[in-house]
């Protein structure tokens, strides 16, 4: 057997194997979440029935099933619908969407509230001045929608971060698996692993939530009508 | 251009709302620099009528004619119509984001084209219009009431509109900011600005309505010169109406009655 290795050799297992895994994850976890919450809110605001009927649906669905069984279903269960990548990186193609698929419900809350919250006065001025719904959308309503929407965001981005450690359980390298194989071989550095993967994790969460949750929205004051 | 046709021109328009009957066959016609005031009971429906007047919320029946162009047809496009018709609102309605010069700005640049500096400086002269060009930096969370309607109607006027609506552009102020809106209304009327003005400043109205009509319950009660209401409108209601808000709001304002004797 090995010699156990001191905690720096750990701390640098777990940064160099972990945390890219664990960035990556959350990076392109977030950004699909966006992109299907921001469409998801647009039709939630903006569409017909039929579409915020689709949008309202999809909200509940996604956000009554735990996150670790759409994991399964798509790195056990359908791991096909990833026929473009390669078989090893099928998992993390997996948990990618899950966490994707899942921040999307949550992010629809988060954009559909803020558009809300910017007011229809603003909305209707702009018609007035003869700009097209597109163009409402992309100069008045959309950038003031995403400033109160930061706080949010911000707390969206910890919860991705930590929910891609259910990663592990599909045998992805991110911090959580590092660490798990480090105490499987060294049993006796199970407290010291579990102290560095949590204060690993709360340095990418903390000062994030801590900036933009207490950042004041500035300019957004004035109602709209 | 002919003269003689009218700038605006709203014919039978209707609109309900669910079993709400709101418009119940409204008309009339807005001549060039001409200043039609618009009046009656709080939900008479008299936003709505703005509102159908540039499509913002489509008639159910009726037609609106900009210079003698159908709004609602196929192929007039409702936004280049829009840009040609002014709107100011009660709220303000300013974009809370942007700063004075870029709430004036936006217009001219994202919809009639402009290059960013040309819709600077027309910005820039709007502002200068409504005496606002000393706030052009800032956000409309730091103006008062009166400063924000001001940079409202600079951002209809640096569209340089066939016709400016009004939607009550005083009636949320504090009393003592009403008169710096009513001062830059005035000037715009003189200056031959073609506008239509929902309001209960009466003071306004006598110094520069061509025309004055009450809508009561969907339709036109009665209409006339500013000479006609004031010498004693011939319905009943209207002069309740009248004689309320002269209870409400005190005799005419002494800014206006200066303007009024000119
Ligand atoms: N978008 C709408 N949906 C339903 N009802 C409306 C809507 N807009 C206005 N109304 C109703 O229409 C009536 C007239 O409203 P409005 O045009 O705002 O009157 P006014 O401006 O004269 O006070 C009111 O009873 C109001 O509640
Ligand atoms: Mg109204």
């Amino acid at each position: 057997m090995q010699e156990a290795p001191d905690l720096m050799t750990i701390v640098m297992l777990i940064i160099v194997n972990g945390v890219p895994a664990t960035l990556q994850l959350t990076f392109f976890g977030l950004a699909a979440g966006f992109a299907i919450g921001l469409v998801l809110a647009l039709m939630r605001v903006y569409g017909t029935k039929e579409m915020q009927w689709f949008a309202t649906g999809y909200e509940n669905t996604l956000r009554g099933i735990p996150l670790l069984v759409f994991i399964y279903i798509f790195v056990f269960g359908v791991p096909w619908v990833f026929w473009f990548v390669d078989a090893v990186s099928r998992p993390l193609f997996g948990v990618f969407f899950a966490l994707g698929i899942r921040s999307g419900a949550y992010q629809s809350q988060i954009i559909r509230g803020a558009i809300l919250s910017v007011g229809e006065g603003q909305v209707m001025a702009a018609r007035a001045l003869g700009m097209t719904a597109f163009q409402t959308q992309l100069y008045i309503v959309l950038p003031q929608a995403f400033k109160i929407a930061l706080p949010s965001f911000a707390n969206e981005y910890a919860v991705v971060i930590k929910d891609t450690s259910f990663a592990y359980s599909v045998g992805i390298f991110e911090i959580l698996k590092v660490s798990r194989s480090v105490t499987a071989a060294w049993p006796a550095l199970w407290v010291p692993s579990m102290l560095i993967v949590t204060v690993t994790y709360f340095v990418f969460t903390y000062p994030v939530t801590r900036y933009f949750g207490k950042k004041r929205k500035i300019h957004v004051s004035a109602r709209g009508g | 251009m002919n003269k003689m046709e009218p700038v605006l021109r709203v014919r039978d328009v209707w609109k309900s709302y669910g079993d709400l009957e709101v418009l119940k066959g409204i008309s009339f016609d807005v001549m060039e620099s001409e200043v039609k005031v618009v009046f009656g009971p709080s939900g008479s429906g008299k936003s709505t009528l703005l509102r159908c007047i540039n499509y913002l919320d489509p008639p159910d029946r009726g037609d609106v004619f900009l210079r003698g162009v159908r709004l609602g047809e196929k192929d007039t496009d409702i936004n280049e119509m829009r840009a040609r018709i002014g709107m100011v609102f009660q709220h303000f309605n300013l974009f809370a984001h942007l700063r004075a010069i870029d709430n004036v700005a936006i217009g001219p640049e994202k919809v009639l084209g402009l290059s960013k500096e040309d819709a600077r400086q027309r910005a820039m002269a709007a502002l200068e219009h409504v005496k606002m060009a000393d706030w052009a930096d800032h956000y409309p969370a730091q103006l008062s009431g009166g400063q924000q309607q001001r940079v409202g109607i600079a951002r209809a006027l640096a569209m340089e509109p066939d016709v400016i609506l009004f939607d009550e552009p005083t009636s949320a102020l504090d009393p003592e900011l009403i008169g710096e809106v009513l001062q830059v209304m005035l000037d715009l009327a003189k200056e031959g600005t073609t506008m239509v003005v929902v309001t209960h400043e009466m003071g306004f109205a006598r110094a520069v309505a061509n025309e004055m009509i009450f809508i009561d319950g969907g339709v036109v009660v009665e209409r006339g010169t500013p000479e006609h209401f004031f010498r004693g409108a011939d319905s009943e209601r209207v002069r309740q109406f009248l004689h309320k808000l002269e209870e409400l709001y005190g005799k005419e304002r002494e800014e206006l009655r200066d303007v009024d004797g000119e």
